[in-house]
C-alpha cells in the first residue's frame, strides 16, 4: 500500500508490526474462511473486515487493510477498494458508539430529520463529527429497513427502534455509562421491532 | 382473515428454536422433497405453483430454476438474496428474525431441487443481529442432522453458509450481490452471461429472494396446483407486504394476493386507516423505486376498476396511470406530506447507493438531487421541472443494472402526478413542510 493512501492516512511500518488479531478473533476469521472453497478466500472479505474493525478501535486504518490484505493472501489495493466502496467500513477514526439514523422516506416521514437535530444539539456536534469525549460519532443512514418501527437510529449490531426524543436521551446515557466500543459483531444487541 | 403460509406461526412463543419449529410442523417439506420426490419434481410443482419471484421483478421461480445449466463435475450454487435495502422493505428481516428456520428449511429444499451441495445466504451488513439469528438456526440444523452430509440418512447432503454485506443498495441486484460474494466491490456485471450460466465463482447459480425461498416449503406440502389457487390469474399464492408511513398499524403483513388495496389500508386486520384521523395523499406501492399514485389512482384504476394487490392489477394502465407490486415496500403519505420532499430523499438516496459504473445513473442522480434541493431551499425555477423530467428520462434504459430505472421511475411518477407541487414551490420562492404532527409524536409517544 502506498505512502499516501486516503486524504491524510499515511502508511506506518512501526503501526503495521503491532497489529495482531486476538486469538478469538483469529478463530472467527479461519471458520469465515473454512465456508468457501480452496483458493476462494478472498470472499471472506467483506465479514472480516467487520472483525477487524471491531478490534482495531472501529475503523480500518491503512495498516490494518494491510494486516487483512496478508491473512487473506490478496493484495492491499484489493482490500481498499472494497472498504472504500461500502457505508460500513471506517477509514478515518471514530468514536466509540458510531450513531447511524436512518433518512429515509419512512424515517423522514417520521420525523427523522428532527432526531438528527436534537442528537446534534445533545452532543453539540454536526453530522460526521465525534463528540469532544471520543464517546459518540453522528452519522446519517440511507434506508435500514426499519421503515414500519420509524424513526430509528443504528448502534452498532443495535437497532433502536420508534425513536422519541426521551429514548434518545436514555440511549446515549446508557452507551455513555457503559462507555465501550459499540461495534456490528457484538453479541449483546438489542432490537426492538 | 386471509390464507397465511410463511408467517402464520410469528407469534409463536420460542418459534425462532428448531424444537418449537418442528412440532408446528417445521422441516416437513425436506422430508417429503428429499425421501418421496426427485429433484425434477420440487421443480416442477414449483413451476406449476405459478410463485413470482418476491424480491421485486417478479419472474416466474420456477422458470428461473430450469434454467440452471448442469454441465458435469462444475459445481452448482444457490445463492439467497437477504440484502433487503429497497426503501419501504422490511419483510425479510422480519421473517429471518421471527421464523428463521422457515428460510433454512426452503434453501435445503430448493437446493435438492437444484443439485446445490453448498448455498450462501447473503445478508446485508447492517442486519447482523438477524445474521447471528439465521446462524444460530443453521448450527441448530446441523446438529439435527438437517444440514450436513447424508441428510436425514438420505444420500443428499448439503451445506450452507451466512455471509454479511458491508452496506450497499446495489448488492439487492443478483450479479452484484455475486460480485460482494466474491469479496469484491458491488459493481453489477454485464448480461449475459446470466448467473444460472455464471455465477459464483463462474459456476451455475440461482439466486432467489428470502421470502421466495421461504414459499417452497408450503409449495411443496400443498402441491403446486393447490398454492395455484390463491390469488387472482398470475399473480398466486401470498406475499409478504411492509407497511409503513402514515397508517394507524405500520408492520409486516401476510396477504392473499387480490385483495382490494382499499381493503389493505383501511381494514382493522391491515393498515388500519390513516393516522390522526388524516386524509391520504399519495402511496408508493412497492418500494421505492416504483411509481407513487395519487389516492384516486392507487385506490381505483384509470377504468375506474378497483386496484387489487395483485402485479397484474397495480401495473394497470402502465406508467402513465399504474404503478408495481414490486418488492411489496408500502408506503402511504397523508395530506400533509410534501412530494417533493419524499422524492427527495429517494434521489438522495439512490445518488449514495450509485455504484458509479455508468456515467447516466452515477452523475444523473447527483444532478437530480441537486436540482430537488434547489425546490427545498426555494431557489427553484419552474424551467428545473422541465429539466428534472429531461435528466431522468436520460437514464432509464441507459445503464447495466436497474438502478438507473430505479432512480428515474419515482421522478418522472412525481412530476406526472404532482406537478403543480414542483409548480408552487417554483412559483413563491419558498418551500414550507407542513408535516407538524410528526414532530408532536416524537414527543408524545
Amino acid at each position: 500500500m502506498g505512502a499516501q493512501l486516503h486524504g491524510t492516512q499515511t502508511f506506518d511500518k512501526a503501526k503495521r508490526a503491532e497489529i495482531k488479531f486476538s486469538e478469538e478473533a483469529m478463530k472467527t476469521v479461519q471458520t469465515i474462511i473454512s465456508h468457501y472453497p480452496e483458493g476462494k478466500q478472498k470472499s471472506a472479505l467483506l465479514p472480516v473486515l467487520h472483525v477487524a474493525q471491531a478490534e482495531f478501535n472501529g475503523w480500518l486504518s491503512p495498516e490494518v487493510m494491510d494486516y487483512v490484505a496478508s491473512i487473506l493472501k490478496i493484495k492491499p489495493i484489493e482490500v481498499f477498494e472494497v472498504a472504500s466502496f461500502y457505508t460500513m467500513y471506517n477509514l478515518k477514526p471514530v468514536g466509540k458508539c458510531v450513531l447511524e439514523v436512518c433518512q429515509t422516506s419512512s424515517c423522514w416521514l417520521n420525523g427523522a430529520e428532527d432526531i438528527v437535530k436534537y442528537i446534534e444539539k445533545k452532543l453539540n456536534i454536526k453530522v460526521g463529527e465525534t463528540s469532544s469525549d471520543g464517546m459518540f460519532t453522528l452519522k446519517v443512514a440511507e434506508c435500514l429497513g426499519s421503515c414500519g418501527t420509524a424513526p430509528m437510529l443504528q448502534c452498532g449490531a443495535s437497532y433502536h427502534e420508534n425513536l422519541t426524543y426521551e429514548k434518545v436521551d436514555k440511549i446515549l446515557a446508557d452507551y455513555k455509562q457503559e462507555g465501550k466500543l459499540r461495534s456490528y459483531t457484538d453479541l449483546d444487541y438489542k432490537n426492538t421491532l | 382473515m386471509g390464507k397465511k403460509l410463511l408467517i402464520h406461526n410469528d407469534k409463536v412463543h420460542g418459534i425462532e428454536t428448531l424444537e418449537v419449529y418442528r412440532r408446528h410442523g417445521g422441516y416437513a417439506s425436506v422430508e417429503k422433497a428429499l425421501k418421496t420426490m426427485t429433484p425434477d419434481q420440487v421443480t416442477d410443482e414449483v413451476k406449476k405453483s405459478g410463485l413470482r419471484g418476491r424480491g421485486g421483478a417478479g419472474f416466474p421461480t420456477g422458470m428461473k430454476w430450469s434454467f440452471l445449466a448442469k454441465p458435469e463435475g462444475v459445481p452448482r450454487y444457490l445463492v439467497c438474496n437477504a440484502d433487503e435495502s429497497e426503501p419501504g422493505t422490511f419483510k425479510d428481516r422480519y421473517l429471518m428474525e421471527k421464523i428463521p428456520h422457515a428460510l433454512i428449511e426452503g434453501m435445503i429444499t430448493s437446493s435438492y431441487a437444484l443439485g446445490a451441495k453448498a448455498s450462501y445466504i447473503y445478508i446485508r451488513g447492517e442486519y447482523f443481529y438477524v445474521a447471528r439469528i439465521v446462524e444460530n438456526a443453521i448450527r441448530e440444523a446441523y446438529a439435527a442432522g438437517l444440514l450436513g452430509q447424508n441428510i436425514l440418512g438420505t444420500n443428499f447432503s448439503h451445506d450452507c453458509y451466512v455471509q454479511v454485506g458491508g452496506g450497499a443498495y446495489i448488492c439487492g441486484e443478483e450479479t452484484a450481490l455475486l460480485e460482494s460474494l466474491e469479496g469484491k466491490r458491488g459493481n453489477p456485471r454485464i448480461k449475459p452471461p446470466f448467473p444460472a450460466v455464471a455465477g459464483l465463482w463462474g459456476c451455475p447459480t440461482v439466486v432467489n429472494n428470502v421470502e421466495t425461498i421461504a414459499a417452497v416449503c408450503p409449495i411443496v406440502m400443498m402441491g403446486g396446483e393447490e398454492y395455484a389457487k390463491i390469488g387472482i390469474g398470475k399473480s398466486t399464492g401470498t406475499k409478504l407486504i411492509s407497511a409503513s408511513g402514515h397508517i394507524n398499524k405500520p408492520g409486516v403483513y401476510e396477504i392473499e394476493l387480490g385483495i382490494p388495496v382499499e381493503e389493505f389500508i383501511y381494514s382493522e386486520e391491515y393498515c388500519g386507516g390513516i393516522r390522526n384521523g388524516k386524509k391520504m395523499k399519495a402511496v408508493v406501492a412497492g418500494g421505492s423505486s416504483v411509481p407513487i399514485l395519487p389516492t384516486e389512482l392507487i385506490l381505483k384504476t384509470a377504468k375506474g376498476e378497483p386496484r387489487l394487490m395483485t402485479y397484474e392489477s397495480l401495473a394497470d394502465g402502465g406508467f402513465q396511470t399504474g404503478t408495481m407490486l414490486g418488492s411489496g415496500g408500502f408506503i402511504v403519505m397523508d395530506e400533509d406530506t410534501s412530494i417533493v420532499k419524499n422524492l427527495f430523499t429517494f434521489t438522495r438516496f439512490y445518488h449514495h447507493e450509485s455504484c458509479g459504473q455508468c456515467s447516466p445513473c452515477r452523475e444523473g442522480t447527483g444532478w437530480m438531487e441537486k436540482i430537488l434541493k434547489k425546490f427545498l431551499n426555494g431557489t427553484a425555477e419552474e424551467k428545473d421541472v422541465e429539466l428534472l423530467w429531461d435528466i431522468q428520462s436520460k437514464i432509464e434504459g441507459k445503464t447495466i443494472c436497474p438502478l438507473g430505472e430505479a432512480a428515474a421511475w419515482p421522478v418522472a411518477a412525481a412530476i406526472r402526478h404532482f406537478k403543480h407541487e414542483f409548480l408552487e414551490i417554483a412559483r413563491s420562492k419558498k418551500f414550507v413542510d407542513v408535516s407538524h404532527y410528526d414532530r408532536l409524536n416524537l414527543i408524545r409517544r
